[in-house]
């Protein structure tokens, strides 16, 4: 049986907006810190595409939160003029989760990197998927520990050499869409630091999403990996690479003689083929973000290697599933509902079963005391009196 | 059920019963049922239940005995009986397993068609202990009953029923047996049954039969020569019922957010002994309560915390491994300076230990478990029914001063049940919080401005301002806070300051407990002993005993254990000897001496049971002897 719970559809439903004929500007979201991260890092062009991009969103500032876990991206909550948490290590999706569900008019964001969401907090980051939990979460990812001064993460290629890996990393990455799809994330998109235009777009549709929606922002550290992106920003090797995913479209990659297309071939597998070499136009992918079986935005989350040869950006899934927070809300509200006026705190101390003592009787035989030894019940105490069948009520 | 009887009836003032038997015999349920119809009796009573961690060791084996023991009393008991006066057996292992704690003429009735020769010698007996005479030599009145057969031939008209099913009811013959020899009404026990089992009438007219063919076979048996009646006893008038200590600490933390005024949120993973909380709960979405089953202990806390910073009573349920998990997340609330309530339930510890037995081993975790200087709040229940009060005090001081806090229960408080006279909810503390809802401060230019980390000059508090609360914007974190501004600050005198005046808060609770009670009733004691927890129970029947043989001893029982109450130095050093049993290595007795310098006397056991009386009376009869040793009779 489905049950009708009438839940609010959009990302921001139930959130107090501003009101008619006012609005926030960027500086409205611009809080009075001096913003700490290394020049030229990757997490100021998203600060700044965030804070551009929150008035759009018409809500009221105080109605929206950002919660943090711990790493260079995690400081992100204390240069906006919201409310904020910078929590620990990998579990502000928990916190978020607990807030989210107290607060229906909040509009909650997590802000995470590679490290923080996928290797500390990975249990947190898939259970937050699962539940679908009405939370924005922006996963800055640079495939190295920054803040810790360069160890390797849970994204880093096999091979990498940093600090804690001279001899080369042997640990095989995560890939973070394909992770999030497994744990049947009903929105996940990928985007890039340096691309305003996408970035927003794609904070749109994310911020439009009633459920969780996983961000991944390819992000540089200019210190410990820089140019870890730079096949996928430089403009003529993004056309090369970068298929962008577009809902109804086909799946191309490139432009002109060396148009890709990506094709189903006989296997099943999807391949990237010379447009060219199509021999039949059914083999070739159509986007649709919005289909409920995952495994087809699975298989183009695997086009991406370590080599960025083909690499999908956009978004890969949008699909509607109820929300943990609202499902959570409805069962509390119908309870509540459903007892009215009856409902009583003193009753359901009182419970099913009591009895009322009116006054105090005098014990009729000689106490014992715990602990004393004794032989036996019926050595125990008292004088034997035989009776009737008298049962003893209590008063 | 209309009493035929004619067996002499023999008045008591109080009986200790055991149930025993294999852990899929139902006894827990059997305990259950025989300790509601005792209580409706107006006995006191109090109930110690002790079962394996496995939820179906293997059959008719020592490791998978399960047992309930209740005692009950025409007058106040604090335990639930150092010894049984009587032991229901369902099985060798039950018999084998129990027989070591009955004292010399106690009350035997022992299911004898269990003890064949596979389920004997399962257990080492080689010879069968109903026959060999050994039992009656040793001087215990047996009771040796076909239980099961019994059962079954009383259900043969139930030609519907497997032979297995039929089984299944002995433990409502032995039910209603033991109801009939010790006077109880099984009205109550019958009405359980058809709320249980109204889905399915043959099972309930089994379970029913079953029931009144045990009260029957006792009024028409010769076997036993009396049967016995406990009166009523007396109590200050009141409406009462009884109830498990994690049921009235889920209780208390709803009567906590009502009279907060907030909304309860519970962030909870499932751990032994504490899961009962969750499950009670759960069932009460009507009284607008939110519980969240989350992925694990780190989640439960964070979901708490999250609650708490947008506005609820965030709460989490766990127990010692549980609270290990959790340290990170209490850092940050101490930190972040939010309130919540981290509920431990405290067992057998290290590591997983022993989660279904009893044990007071992480008071040290609860006070010190942490990174940094990070002061906590802790709390003690020290009965069943304290569970709820101890549960409200948690809460003021979360709510009042802005931190975590640790309420501590164990196992032997969670499940065990005693009589509870129901408070009414007008009559419990007004616990009502503000949220900050404007500037509190100037900004250097003098416009006025929120300042996060300016305080309550009398608690030290931090303003609660929730999100949602427009002009009070605002970001917290474990990262060190300026004082009043809540800016990051690496500020050596900074970080100085707010280490001490996140110390100096915790502290200050101390103002808002009252004095510590002290039970000196004569006056002239030179030993006290102090408690915490739940020994309180086998302290205060120790002390009675104690002075029942002209002893004199004073008796304290601490419910805050950090902050201490005020006093405490002063109450310590009045007596000559301080007396401490605690059911681990001495660790409250530990920060004592280090604080107050005090001598304390130790006395520790972790068997995973609570202390008996006797065994502290020793205790405190040797103390007494140590300090005068020409007046005291032993």
């Amino acid at each position: 049986m489905t049950i009708q719970l009438g839940l609010p559809t959009r990302g921001t439903d139930g959130v107090p907006t501003v009101p008619d004929g006012t609005s926030l500007t960027k500086k409205d979201f611009t809080s009075d810190q001096e913003v700490r991260w290394c020049p030229g890092c990757g997490d100021y062009a998203v600060l700044a595409a965030v804070q551009g991009f929150l008035p759009e969103l018409g809500l009221r500032r105080e109605n929206i939160v950002f919660v943090s876990g711990i790493g260079c991206s995690s400081r992100f909550p204390y240069y906006l003029d919201t409310y904020g948490m910078h929590s620990i290590h990998g579990r502000a999706p928990a916190i978020a989760t607990g807030l989210a569900t107290a607060r229906e008019d909040l509009s909650v964001w997590v802000v995470t990197g590679d490290g923080d969401a996928l290797s500390i907090g990975g249990n947190h980051l898939i259970h937050a998927m699962r539940r679908n939990v009405n939370l924005t979460i922006l996963l800055f990812n640079n495939k190295i520990y920054g803040l810790t001064k360069g160890q390797y993460s849970p994204t880093s290629n096999v091979g990498a050499v940093t600090k804690s890996t001279p001899a080369g990393s042997v640990d095989h990455p995560f890939n973070p869409v394909s992770l999030a799809l497994g744990a049947e994330a009903t929105f996940v998109a990928r985007t890039m630091d340096s691309d305003r235009a996408h970035l927003t777009e794609v904070l749109r549709a994310a911020a439009a999403h009633r459920g969780t929606a996983l961000v991944e922002i390819y992000q540089n550290c200019p210190i410990f990996n820089d140019g870890a992106f730079e096949l996928l920003k430089d403009r003529d090797q993004a056309e090369a690479r970068i298929a962008h995913l577009r809902a109804g479209e086909p799946v191309r990659v490139g432009s002109g003689d060396a148009a890709q297309v990506v094709v189903r071939d006989t296997t099943g597998r999807l391949a990237v083929v010379p447009v060219g070499e199509v021999t039949d136009e059914q083999q070739v992918i159509v986007h649709d973000p919005s289909d409920p079986d995952p495994s087809q935005a699975f298989a183009l989350s695997r086009l991406d290697d370590a080599t960025m040869q083909h690499m999908p950006m956009g978004i890969f899934r949008e699909v509607t599933r109820a929300t943990y927070d609202d499902a959570v809300r409805a069962q509390v509200d119908e309870a509540v509902e459903r007892a009215g006026e009856g409902v009583s705190l003193d009753a359901l101390l009182r419970g099913k079963d009591t009895w009322t003592v009116d006054g105090t009787r005098p014990g009729e035989v000689e106490q014992t005391l715990e602990g004393e030894v004794t032989e036996g019940p019926t050595a125990a105490a008292g004088d034997a009196l035989v009776q009737e069948a008298d049962e003893v009520r209590p008063e | 059920m209309a009493d035929m009887s004619t067996t002499p009836l023999t008045q008591l003032d109080r009986v200790v019963i055991r149930f025993a038997g294999d852990s899929g015999d139902g006894m827990q349920l059997t305990g259950d049922r025989f300790t509601s119809d005792t209580a409706s009796l107006g006995n006191d009573l109090s109930t110690l239940p002790n079962f394996p961690a496995e939820i179906r060791a293997p059959q008719g084996t020592l490791p998978g005995v399960s047992s309930f023991q209740v005692h009950f009393a025409d007058h106040d008991i604090a335990t639930p009986g150092d010894a049984p006066d009587v032991l229901v057996a369902m099985n060798p292992a039950a018999l084998k397993a129990n027989l070591g704690d009955l004292p010399r003429g106690a009350t035997l009735i022992v299911n004898s068609d269990e003890f064949g020769k596979r389920n004997l010698a399962k257990v080492g007996y080689t010879s069968n202990p109903l026959e060999d005479g050994s039992l009656v030599e040793a001087g215990y009145q047996l009771h040796a009953l076909p239980l099961t057969s019994m059962t079954v031939e009383a259900l043969a008209p139930f030609e519907s029923l497997t032979r297995k099913e039929k089984e299944r009811a002995k433990n409502m013959l032995a039910l209603g047996l033991l109801s009939w020899l010790y006077s109880r009404d099984t009205a109550g026990t019958e009405a359980f049954l058809r709320a249980k089992f109204g889905a399915a009438p043959q099972i309930l007219e089994a379970n029913l039969t079953a029931l009144r063919a045990g009260h029957a076979y006792g009024e028409t048996t010769e076997g036993f020569a009396v049967r016995y009646q406990v009166a009523p006893a007396p109590m200050p008038p009141g409406t009462y019922r009884t109830i498990t200590g994690n049921q009235a600490l889920a209780l208390g933390l709803v009567a906590a957010a009502e009279r907060a005024g907030l909304h309860l949120v519970l962030g909870s993973y499932p751990i032994t002994p504490a899961s009962d909380i969750l499950h009670q709960l759960s069932a009460l979405k009507r009284h607008g309560v939110t519980t969240l089953q989350a992925e694990d202990e780190i989640a439960a806390i964070g979901m708490a915390l999250g609650a708490s910073f947008g506005g609820a009573l965030g709460v989490t349920t766990t127990s010692g491994p549980g609270l290990a998990l959790k340290s990170e997340t209490i850092g940050l609330a101490v930190s972040t300076e939010l309130p919540l309530v981290i509920v431990d339930i405290q067992r057998g510890g290290p590591s997983t230990g022993l989660p279904t037995k009893t044990e007071q081993s992480d008071l040290l975790q609860a006070m010190y478990g942490r990174n940094g200087e990070s002061p906590v709040p802790v709390v003690a229940a020290k009965s069943p029914t304290d569970c709820f009060d101890a549960a409200i005090e948690a809460a003021r001081i979360a709510t009042a001063f802005r931190t975590p806090v640790i309420l501590l229960s164990d196992g032997y408080l969670g499940n065990g049940s005693e009589p509870w006279s129901v408070p009414t909810v007008a009559d419990l503390p007004d616990l009502r919080v503000s949220f900050a809802s404007e500037a509190n401060d100037l900004d250097g230019e003098g416009r006025p401005v929120f300042h996060p980390f300016k305080r309550d000059p009398d608690t030290l508090a931090r303003p609660w301002a929730v999100p949602g609360t427009p002009g009070l914007e605002h970001r917290i974190g474990g990262i060190e806070k300026a004082d009043v501004t809540g800016h990051i600050s690496y500020d050596p005198a900074n970080h100085d300051r707010m280490v001490r005046l996140r110390q100096a808060k915790v502290d200050r609770v101390a103002a808002t407990i009252p004095p510590l009670e002290v039970d000196d009733p004569s006056g002239e004691a030179r030993v006290l002993v102090l408690g915490w927890g739940s020994t309180y129970g086998p302290i205060a029947a120790a002390t009675r005993l104690v002075r029942a043989t002209g002893g004199h001893v004073a008796r304290a029982h601490l419910r805050h254990l950090n902050p201490f109450p005020a006093d405490l130095g002063e109450v310590l050093r009045r007596y000559d000897r301080v007396v401490l049993p605690e059911m681990n290595l001495g660790q409250l007795a530990m920060l004592l001496r280090a604080r107050y310098l005090v001598d304390v006397q130790s006395h520790t056991a972790v068997r995973g049971l609570p202390f008996t009386a006797a065994e502290l009376a020793q205790v405190i009869h040797e103390h007494l002897l140590a300090l005068a040793p020409e007046e005291v009779s032993v």
